[in-house]
């Protein structure tokens, strides 16, 4: 335990530039076919299946894991500047990007090698949606209190109970799944999870629709009666997953889109002051791209770190909890900084309808995938205090 | 208690080993005059970092840029009241004119934006400039003039100038420098405009920012660790730790910002569109850092930390101070608001991802 932070001066590689141009020219050539519209975030199919093969097509899934697997072998800054930059233009990918981002690196870790070679080039390819079972209606952020049941039988495991907020089930293809399987010992209340592949196409699941404030349909309940998986979905040890369930975290919390949900905002701002701002607005615009470039650099970093084999578990909940408070609040600033501009501004109704959205949208973006408070914890825990 | 932070500069850590030998905060804190100063500043020139700066035909040592930065977070870190940051820029500043450096301490003028001191055709200067840190304590002043025919970096004795008696909330000189046609012991040609002495200032200051928030940060927990309230050591309470994650947080970004534009400098040397960038971020960020991050630490301690015998207030308030040098934050952040805005909306993304 330290209070020594470490931020290592990445710059990204001349590689990753050219991988910027291409990416940004797919964009372009995308938005002119009229895929998604970058201006109105929200709006259309946000689980594109058609452009999530075309991305994979490109490469762009499964970036750095191996080419056996049908990934590509790249670096994690390579597959950052893609993240980033489909996350700026708005491009829809929800398809594909939480079995991008960490249900495929679970199963390189801990699938059998038949599941891997099955699976993982086939969310490669763009054609494969992962849901997250964790939270229960009884347990969020308290991990280890969840309840719902996998019991060993004869060549598998049954599974019974229920799991929450699970974003894309509606639409995935399969689940990665924390379960009962002993209850937890005196000494470690932890102990007793494991985790499990789940195919969600299986009898005995049911997914129920929980619509959102913002009136769009992410998350649901997923409800499990007798539900069947063999032996081999399995995901590492039994009774152990709080070793597992930890170790993707670094790069779960410290990714652009951490900081980048509510950018578009950002760019309206830009077009409604124009290229003379009054001094007020011009400040308030000068401090946000002072907050951004902070927060860029601190994630880049992090990048470059993880790839360089470090474990910066601070630092990336620092950016995640920086990071999301920062675009919760983004849609509030330019609200007020916007707020003595002349009413015939070109760009006004799209601006209204982008703060309109970015401000619903903006008190889940420090809940989901750990909240401030549990960030927070993890932070003190990190530098000496827990 | 204070950090030293690993670093990959020898120099840095040369550096460090002197501050903790003859600087001290704690030592500093309780001692009754400035006997300390004169020792440490022998030290500090017997291993050639006043002048790391200047090349060696110019009278310096020779350092890197890079290398004279983490110098000046090791001085950040422990919260260093002597002119070691001003003497450094102001070698730069004349070495980049082809002027040698003198012996002594020096500091630089000018320290706002707005500030202006000219070179008349007689040869003399003119002009008031305020808040130049350690002016009474320095010999020389290194000056970025208007002349004529475009900028002009001047050595100035400071006998010749007449100094008002301020000084920081920390208790530094911060005088305002007035220049009643003072005749410069020597000057020649500036390859660069007053902006670019801001931009420089602006990044030694967030880099000096952040190593006094890490030693901040390294206090603070140990503190938290130790003291005990309500029958717990306070760093047990969720309350407080909450204010601590945030106070790392504050550090972190501090860091991160200034280690960034430190870089760009020391990577570049030159004062293009990129190290504005970086500069003006790094400072504006750096000093709300200072404010969040003086404000938690000064909660976590309580009423110890406000008091003179305690060294937490050597660190809070030069941080705060520090703000004010080469263009506060609000100042930088009306620059940069106008700079993206003359760019516009399609530039904005490709030019914060350039970085």
């Amino acid at each position: 335990m330290s209070t020594a932070l470490h931020f290592d001066q990445i710059r990204l590689p001349p590689e990753c530039e050219a991988l910027r141009r291409e990416v940004r020219d797919f964009l372009a050539e995308e938005i002119a076919k009229g895929t998604f519209d970058p201006h109105r975030p929200g709006h259309g199919d946000s689980h594109d299946r058609a452009f999530s093969r075309r991305i994979g097509a490109k490469g762009w899934i499964g970036m750095t894991w191996p080419k056996k697997y049908g990934g590509h072998e790249r670096s994690f800054l390579e597959r950052y500047v893609v993240t980033e930059e489909f996350r700026v233009a708005n491009a829809p990918v929800r398809l594909h990007f939480v079995a991008d981002r960490q249900s495929g690196p679970i199963l390189l870790k801990y699938a059998p090698e038949h599941i891997k070679m099955n699976i993982l080039p086939r969310i490669c390819r763009g054609e494969l949606c992962f849901v997250i079972g964790m939270s229960e209606p009884g347990s969020g952020s308290d991990l280890f209190a969840a309840k719902a049941k996998a019991t060993k039988v004869e060549g598998g495991w049954r599974f019974n109970g229920s799991k929450i907020w699970t974003s894309n089930a509606h639409v995935a293809d399969y689940m990665i799944g924390l379960f009962r399987t002993s209850p937890p010992t005196k000494e470690n209340r932890r102990h007793g999870l494991t985790q499990f592949l789940i195919d969600m196409k299986a009898p005995g699941i049911t997914v129920n629709p929980i619509y959102q404030m913002t009136g769009q349909h992410d998350f649901n309940e997923v409800v499990f009666d007798d539900a069947f998986m063999p032996d081999d979905h399995l995901l590492g040890e039994i009774d152990g997953a709080w070793k597992q369930a930890t170790s993707e975290l670094a790069y779960e919390r410290s990714g652009p889109e951490r900081f980048l949900e509510t950018f578009y905002v950002m760019l309206e701002l830009i077009r409604a002051l124009g290229p003379e701002p009054d001094l007020r607005s011009a400040e308030g615009l000068g401090r946000l791209t002072a907050q951004l470039h902070a927060l860029r650099r601190m994630s880049v970093s992090v990048a470059g770190m993880l790839q360089a084999g470090k474990e910066p578990v601070v630092e990336g909940s620092i950016v995640k909890d920086l990071g999301t408070i920062w675009e919760q609040k983004l849609p509030h600033r330019v609200r007020e900084l916007t707020a003595f501009l002349a009413p015939e501004i070109g760009n006004r109704a799209t601006l209204e309808e982008q703060l309109a959205f970015a401000t619903t949208v903006a008190p889940k973006l420090t809940i989901q995938g750990g909240t401030t408070e549990i960030l927070r914890g993890i932070i003190a825990r990190g530098l000496g205090l827990r | 208690m204070i950090v030293t932070g690993e670093s990959d500069h020898i120099v840095a850590e040369v550096a460090a080993r002197i501050f903790a030998d003859l600087a001290d905060p704690q030592t500093v804190n309780r001692a009754a005059d400035g006997a300390w100063k004169q020792p440490l500043w022998r030290a500090l020139a017997e291993a050639g970092l006043p002048l790391a700066w200047v090349p060696d035909n110019l009278g310096g040592s020779g350092a890197s840029l890079a290398d004279g930065f983490a110098v000046l977070g090791a001085a950040g870190r422990f919260a260093l009241a002597a002119p070691l940051a001003e003497t450094l820029m102001a070698g730069w500043l004349l070495s980049r004119a082809g002027l040698p450096s003198p012996a002594g301490a020096m500091t630089i003028a000018p320290a706002r934006p707005l500030d202006r001191i000219t070179l008349a055709a007689d040869g003399t200067l003119a002009g008031r400039a305020l808040g130049i840190a350690f002016a009474a304590d320095a010999e020389h002043i290194a000056v970025l003039a208007d002349g004529a025919k475009g900028a002009v970096v001047a050595l100035v004795a400071r006998k010749d100038c007449r100094l008002d008696d301020g000084k920081t909330p920390a208790g530094d000189p911060c005088n305002a420098v007035s220049f009643d046609r003072v005749k410069p012991l020597r000057s020649a040609a500036a390859p660069l405009e007053r902006t670019a002495l801001m931009l420089m200032g602006s990044t030694v200051r967030s880099v000096q920012t952040a190593g006094a928030l890490e030693a901040v940060l390294a206090m603070s927990v140990a503190y938290a660790n130790d003291r005990v309230a309500f029958e717990r050591r306070i760093g047990k309470f969720q309350a407080v730790q909450q204010n601590l994650a945030r106070l790392a947080g504050e550090v972190a970004v501090a860091l991160a910002v200034s280690g960034s534009a430190a870089d760009t400098l020391a990577q570049g040397d030159r004062f293009d569109d990129a190290a504005f960038f970086e500069a003006t971020a790094a400072k504006i960020r750096c000093a709300e850092a200072a404010t969040e991050g003086s404000a938690i630490a000064h909660q976590v301690f309580g009423a110890i930390g406000f008091t003179k015998e305690h060294v937490l207030h050597r660190f809070t308030t030069r941080m705060l101070a520090w703000r004010d040098d080469f263009g506060n934050e609000s100042w930088w952040a009306a620059e940069l608001g106008r700079h993206v805005a003359r760019r516009g909306a399609d530039e904005f993304w490709p030019m914060v991802a350039a970085r």
